[in-house]
């Protein structure tokens, strides 16, 4: 029981990480219906900024985790206008090999500035470095930290999408772009404003990481995306709740298989998932099925 | 169309036979009046793994230079062919070809990686010329389907020999009756490691409660360390590169588990202290081919050497690509010509030769018989050496 309970505590704090990257992916998805594979390098780049700030700034962990936020935020929205916005209207395919040159462009370009080898952030100290004692279950600070902070930007987000304009107008623009620019939306400030937010997001994932893990390099955030990308799937892509239920569903199934006896396998369990999530309910989790109208 | 078919045909067997008529080989030799004797080094200068070549060259120069310093081989000095593999296998056998064939070197030395010198090494057997790594650690490097490749030698042990003076170590040292492994289920390396250890601990009398396994792409180790813990096992051996090594350590102290955790010469690197934080490494013990903290007056006089040289400490390719070097001169002094093939019976009659990384002999399967280091950490330094083996 008590190994159970410290593995739903690994799951969860796991979990938080994907939910975190794969709300990135699935409002981009929602909005322009873009796979936006650059998405895992834009987490990558926010553990390296969080890395400079701690390191280099001596910067606190909350203003490292804004800055870093901040940084992806302006990142994203580079990308969006730099990269995508010129191909709004070309075909969908040409959109998605795009994603993948900035993703490589931005690991490799990283790689050239930073170097391949791992690097480690600053010691944990204070606050951070605290543990606690439930019987023999092991919780520490952090993974606290990380489930909370997740779930206050979950929370912050979801009150962004349905209290404010801007919310509704991300809404209106991935029911139908055309129809909510003759109603005065202005669409393109609407993607950029969604690119931003997923992108903050991911760079807070980052931070988390980093500190965490304390271990960072220019590919890190390959494997995690394309879990986090399963996530947003399996839970309905383009819709917010399901990547977060996919998020920590994908966490808590590797912590599980990992957990009991299965290491070797946990990967190939996590992409099972997803052939037969695509299989039995190709719309996710959340999903509508909806008709293509000819 | 059938007509280019036989032509093709005709091509075909002319190059087989052509392939088939090259005489049997003789070895190259220092022509006589030549002043110098000629030493191939093949080495993994640039590319993925271009630390292991470069360290292992620097050592190797220092080596030479003390030689020839010290006025060479029968009055000739030794002169170096250098070039680089590109950390490319591939490469490595064409380099090796054109050290044989065209430079007619004496012998090789190179490459450090295990993949790469295999690749040398037929060339090695049909040009009759003894070639010689430094850390080729893999199991089947000098015999292959039982059978000794002739001219291939080495001065580092082997893998599975590593794993099974942990495993020695673990339960005569610090008693330990039970183990866990959780090694690298993506290297060769950590493979033949758990192998090793698995077989040596259970002829202790210790017994393997479980083998977990992870990949050089994980981070989280928190799941399976979770369920480890809850085995109580009395050490636990994680064969693997620092990398994850590092993490694993971090995770495990801060879930609880005290216990030593063991591992192998891929410990050895400064991020390490980094990765797993000093707090954590406590009651870690880990085997090398050499430590600085030992007290030998070879070791010493090497490291004192070294670091005026290059103004650093050494590494262990250091002390390998010294070590392999020195190996090389101690046999050329011996042969009773200076020729591949005689130089090739002396090395295998090596013995006793007091190399830094330990005393090593070469046994029938030339493989290097030599002692081995177990290092402990404590707080992240490394607090105390034992030579075993």
């Amino acid at each position: 029981m008590e190994q159970f309970l410290q593995q739903v505590v690994n799951g969860l704090s796991l979990g938080s990480i994907y939910a975190l990257i794969a709300l990135g992916y699935t409002m981009v998805y929602g909005i322009i219906k873009l796979i936006n594979f650059a998405h895992c390098d834009v987490y990558m780049i926010g553990a390296y900024v969080g890395y400079a700030c701690m390191t280099f700034l001596h910067l606190g962990f909350v203003a490292s985790l804004c800055i870093s936020m901040l940084v992806c935020m302006v990142l994203g929205v580079i990308i969006e206008k730099v990269a995508y916005k010129p191909l709004r209207n070309a075909a969908r395919i040409a959109v998605l090999i795009t994603a993948i040159g900035v993703s490589y462009l931005l690991e490799y370009g990283m790689m050239y500035f930073v170097k391949a080898n791992v690097r480690t952030y600053p010691e944990k100290t204070g606050i951070l470095a605290m543990t606690f004692q439930l019987g023999n279950i092991n919780i520490s600070m952090l993974q606290i930290l990380i489930v909370a902070i997740t779930v206050v930007l979950m929370i912050a987000l979801q009150l962004i999408v349905k209290k404010t304009r801007i919310g509704k107008a991300m809404r209106a623009t991935s029911q139908d772009q055309d129809a909510a620019e003759l109603m005065g939306i202005n669409v393109n400030t609407t993607i950029s404003f969604t690119f931003a937010l997923g992108s903050a997001l991911a760079g807070a994932a980052g931070v988390l990481v980093g500190i965490y893990y304390n271990s960072i390099d220019p590919l890190m955030g390959f494997l995690p995306g394309l879990k986090a990308f399963v996530a947003a799937v399996f839970g309905g892509i383009g819709i917010i709740p399901g990547a977060m239920i996919g998020g920590y569903f994908i966490g808590i199934v590797e912590t599980f298989v990992s957990g009991y006896g299965g290491s070797m396998y946990k990967d190939a369990i996590v992409f099972a998932i997803l052939i037969l999530v695509l299989i039995i309910k190709p719309s996710g989790l959340l999903g509508k099925s909806t008709r293509e109208k000819v | 169309m059938k007509k280019l078919l036989s032509v093709f045909c005709a091509a075909a067997l002319a190059i087989t036979a052509l392939a088939g008529c090259g005489s049997e080989k003789t070895g190259n030799k220092v022509e006589d009046g030549a002043t110098t004797i000629k030493i191939g080094l093949s080495y993994e200068l640039t590319g993925s793994v271009a630390t292991y070549g470069q360290s292992s060259v620097d050592g190797v120069k220092m080596a030479i230079d003390e030689v020839n310093a010290a006025g060479g081989i029968n009055g000739k000095t030794i002169e170096l062919v250098e070039y680089d593999t590109k950390s490319d296998e591939a490469e490595a056998t064409t380099l090796g070809k054109r050290l044989m064939g065209e430079d007619k070197v004496l012998a090789i030395l190179g490459p450090a990686t295990s993949g790469a010198f295999k690749a040398e090494i037929p060339d090695a057997n049909s040009y009759k010329v003894p070639v010689i790594s430094g850390s080729a650690t893999s199991n089947d490097v000098t015999v292959v389907n039982g059978k000794v490749q002739e001219y291939a030698f080495r001065i580092c042990f082997s893998d599975s020999f590593q794993g099974e003076a942990m495993a020695k170590y673990a339960a005569q040292t610090l008693g330990a009756k039970t183990a866990v492994i959780y090694k690298d289920s993506s290297s060769d390396y950590a493979l033949g490691l758990a192998e090793g250890f698995a077989a040596a601990f259970a002829d202790e009398g210790g017994s393997i409660l479980k083998e977990e396994s992870y990949t050089s792409n994980d981070k989280d180790f928190n799941a399976v360390l979770t369920s480890i813990k809850d085995l109580n096992a009395d050490v636990i051996y994680v064969p693997g590169y620092y990398q994850q090594a590092g993490l694993i350590i971090k995770q495990a102290r801060e879930q609880g588990i005290d216990v030593p955790i063991l591992g192998a010469d891929g410990f050895d690197s400064p991020d390490l202290l980094g990765l797993a934080g000093a707090e954590n490494l406590n009651n870690v013990f880990f085997t090398n081919h050499y430590s600085s903290l030992d007290q030998d007056p070879v070791v010493q006089d090497f490291i004192a050497a070294f670091e005026e040289r290059y103004g650093r400490e050494p590494d262990a390719f250091n002390a390998l690509g010294y070590d392999e070097a020195k190996f090389l001169c101690d046999a050329l002094s011996r042969c009773e010509s200076l020729d591949s093939v005689s130089l090739q019976k002396a090395l295998c009659e090596t013995k006793d030769f007091p190399a830094v990384t330990g005393t090593l002999s070469v046994d029938e399967n030339h493989d290097a018989v030599k002692s081995i280091v177990v290092i402990e950490l404590k707080d992240g330094e490394q607090y105390k050496s034992e030579k075993v083996g």
